[in-house]
């Protein structure tokens, strides 16, 4: 049997600032991981990468992070992911005190 | 100090205006990152986890007032208003952003200072003992050494593709206090029958594979320094290890070859090129060694200084922690404390910078430097001035009298940063120092350094920490690796794993019993945990770290 595919979002920095950035449903970067567009489906999954990764003018570096549905919309799985949306854990810098 | 000359400045503003030129044609599309990424790194930039970060040079860790301003300067226009200092005296700026970043670049070059290669596979920026012309066990001072080496190094065509990353330091005392043994090439200046001369040290190195340096030549006189390193780095260029990352550096060169080897391989180019080499290097050390002339030291009373000395017990024990010995008569080596319980490890507000900067202006021949232990030294106060010093530091928050203790302790950005980590590092550190200052046994327990890193790359030195931290990511949690009895310094060695890691709330706890261990454990004050490891073993303190498998043995 196949292995269960983990859900996905798209994520990446953007180009001028550097802030972690996450690919929604309608190709727009948001910085704010609920709104990311949650996929479900491996070979989509493949496409939206390769989307993103087309879109060099606007991102560095996007990568597909595992992600689950949660009542908001997407969350982070692992704690690198958890941390990205976050900001450093020893100064109140970065999205956690940023209005994205 | 060295300053600039013509061609310094010349070959900068050359620099930064092709680099400058550069993020121009990313921003506008004509640049893919693929293209982009190895120019950008060249000048000192990454990426990390939640912005770019821009790494900056502090060659042998050394800088004047003028420059430590410029630092904060920048650190408040275009970053958060703070830097961090780094194990390989640097500085990294954790918030700038790309369209900036060439007006930083201008910003240094204004005091003389850069990014380049502070990454790449190429020869880094070329540390040195962070007392350099100053320290007391001095043979002489290794910095106009290191400034040769750079000279040297910068630029050289031969080695911009180097397998790996190229890291040399130097040092000029017995006393290794620039972790010579943990580096490509380690120099320690030696005074050999009234010659001076180098114990030259190859093939040391952390990360995943961590060695200790070997050496590859008792005593190379002065002047044969540039053909013989050139050699080295020339063998290395040859036989290092393209084909595999992990295998590249030269420590496994060293190691797969044998240090025989490449020492008849180093000697036999030696010879090659020494006559390549007619004497125009020599030239410019004497130049370098007149520029790195020690100040003119003043002759001042000590009556204030001993009266707050013996009135003063927060004074007393400050200058008992912090101040290092001088070799000029009535000076001291002042090392400012970026460790303040619960701070995070290596980081000056701009204000902090500012205040330093001030006090070398007005009390310390205007000289700052960086330690590889993430703090800043002024190196050439005179003692009179001490009690002065202490009160504005206090009021700054960097009068902490920990230097050298448990508090005091190296970690790297780990996960709060860094976009290769696999766990964080920085709270460990906040949490030991606080919960070592709440016990109030920091200075019971005396000399013991703690470094953490935050992945198996070892940028926080754990490897040679008499207690280090590893943090790992073990099925999706923090997971954090003790090993003990590392040691940095003139007798290096790398730490043995103590067994089964630990997780994020269960760590500072179990360093915690380690140094409560110890303190039952030890033959009186005066043996340090270093000294104890040595003389029992792990047992014990494994027993500290695993109380319920004691119990578990014992049942
Ligand atoms: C976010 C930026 C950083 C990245 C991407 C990075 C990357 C690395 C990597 C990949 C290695 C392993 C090299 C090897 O063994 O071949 C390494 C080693 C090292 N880095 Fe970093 N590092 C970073 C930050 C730092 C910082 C902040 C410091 C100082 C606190 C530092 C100092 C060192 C040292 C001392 C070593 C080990 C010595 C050696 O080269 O063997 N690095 N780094
Ligand atoms: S040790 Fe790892 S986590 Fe720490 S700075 Fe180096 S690469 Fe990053």
């Amino acid at each position: 049997m196949a292995r269960r595919f983990t859900p996905k979002v798209v994520t990446a920095n953007a180009l001028l600032d550097g802030d972690v950035v996450y690919l929604t449903a309608d190709d727009h970067w948001t910085r704010d991981h609920t709104k990311a567009e949650l996929i479900e489906d491996e070979a989509h999954a493949a496409i939206r990468l390769l989307d993103a990764q087309a879109r060099q003018s606007e991102i560095v570096g996007a990568y597909l992070a595992d992600a689950t549905a949660g009542p908001d919309g997407p969350e982070p799985v692992h704690f690198r992911e958890a941390f990205r949306t976050r900001g450093p854990s020893n100064y109140a810098h970065g999205k956690q005190v940023e209005p994205s | 100090m060295y300053s600039y000359t013509e061609f310094d400045d010349a070959f900068l503003a050359e620099r930064n205006r092709q680099f400058r030129a550069q993020v121009e044609r990313r921003i506008d599309g004509a640049l893919t990152e693929d293209e982009f990424k190895p120019l950008r790194l060249m000048n000192g930039l990454y990426l990390q986890l939640h912005a770019y970060m821009l790494r900056v040079a502090i060659p042998y860790g050394t800088l004047n007032s003028g420059q430590m301003r410029q630092l904060a300067m920048i650190a408040e226009r275009w970053d958060k208003g703070y830097g961090h200092f780094t194990t390989r005296q640097n500085i990294q700026y954790n918030w700038p952003k790309l369209r900036d970043v060439p007006d930083m670049l201008d910003a240094l070059a204004e005091v003389g200072m850069h990014a380049i290669q502070t990454s790449g596979n190429t020869i880094r920026n070329v540390t040195a003992d962070h007392f350099a012309g100053a320290a007391a066990d001095e043979v002489a001072d290794p910095r106009p050494v290191a400034e040769l080496l750079r000279q040297w190094s910068t630029d050289h065509p031969e080695f911009q593709f180097l397998p790996r990353k190229f890291k040399i330091a130097v040092t000029g005392a017995e006393a290794d206090r620039a972790v010579i043994r943990a580096h490509d090439i380690g120099l320690q200046l030696v005074q050999q029958d009234g010659e001076i001369g180098f114990r030259v040290i190859v093939g040391g190195g952390l990360g995943r594979t961590p060695m200790i340096g070997k050496v590859i030549r008792e005593f190379l006189p002065k002047a044969d320094l540039l053909p013989y390193a050139e050699a080295i780095v020339h063998v290395y260029n040859q036989l290092g290890r393209r084909d595999n990352k992990y295998k590249a550096r030269i420590k496994i060169t060293v190691h797969e070859n044998g240090i025989d080897t490449i020492r008849e391989m180093v000697e036999a180019r030696f010879d090659q090129i020494r006559g390549e080499f007619p004497g125009a290097d020599q030239a410019l050390l004497t130049e370098l060694e007149a520029a790195f002339a020690a100040p003119d030291f003043a002759a001042k009373p000590l009556g204030a200084y001993d009266t707050a000395y013996r009135a003063d017990p927060v004074f007393r024990s400050w200058v008992d922690t912090n101040v290092a010995a001088h070799r000029a008569e009535g000076y001291g080596i002042v090392t400012i404390s970026l460790k303040a319980h619960g701070a995070t490890p290596g980081d000056a507000s701009a204000d902090q910078m500012r205040l330093m900067a001030d006090l070398a202006e007005r009390y310390g021949h205007n000289e700052l430097r960086i330690s590889h232990e993430q703090n800043v030294i002024l190196p050439h106060v005179h003692r009179a001035d001490l009690p002065v010093i202490h009160a504005e530091l206090q009021r700054a928050g960097l009068g902490t009298a920990n230097v050298g203790l448990a508090s005091d302790i190296i970690a790297c950005p780990g996960m709060d940063y860094c976009a290769l980590a696999t766990a964080r590092s920085i709270p460990i550190a906040q949490q030991i120092a606080e919960r070592i200052d709440d016990l109030k046994i920091e200075h019971e327990v005396g000399a013991l350094k703690i470094k953490i890193s935050g992945c198996i790359n070892a940028c926080g030195h754990h490897h040679v920490g008499h207690i280090g931290i590893l943090g790992l990511d073990r099925a999706g949690v923090e997971n954090y690796q003790i090993t003990l009895g590392g040691d940095g310094s003139e007798t290096a060695a790398i730490g043995e794993r103590a067994g089964p890691g630990f997780s994020y709330d269960a760590i500072v706890p179990a360093i915690e019993r380690l140094i409560l261990a110890y303190l039952e454990l030890r033959d009186g004050a005066e043996e340090t945990f270093l000294q104890a490891y040595r003389r029992l073993g792990p047992a014990p303190f494994k027993a500290a770290l695993y109380p319920e498998q004691e119990k578990a043995h014992a049942a």
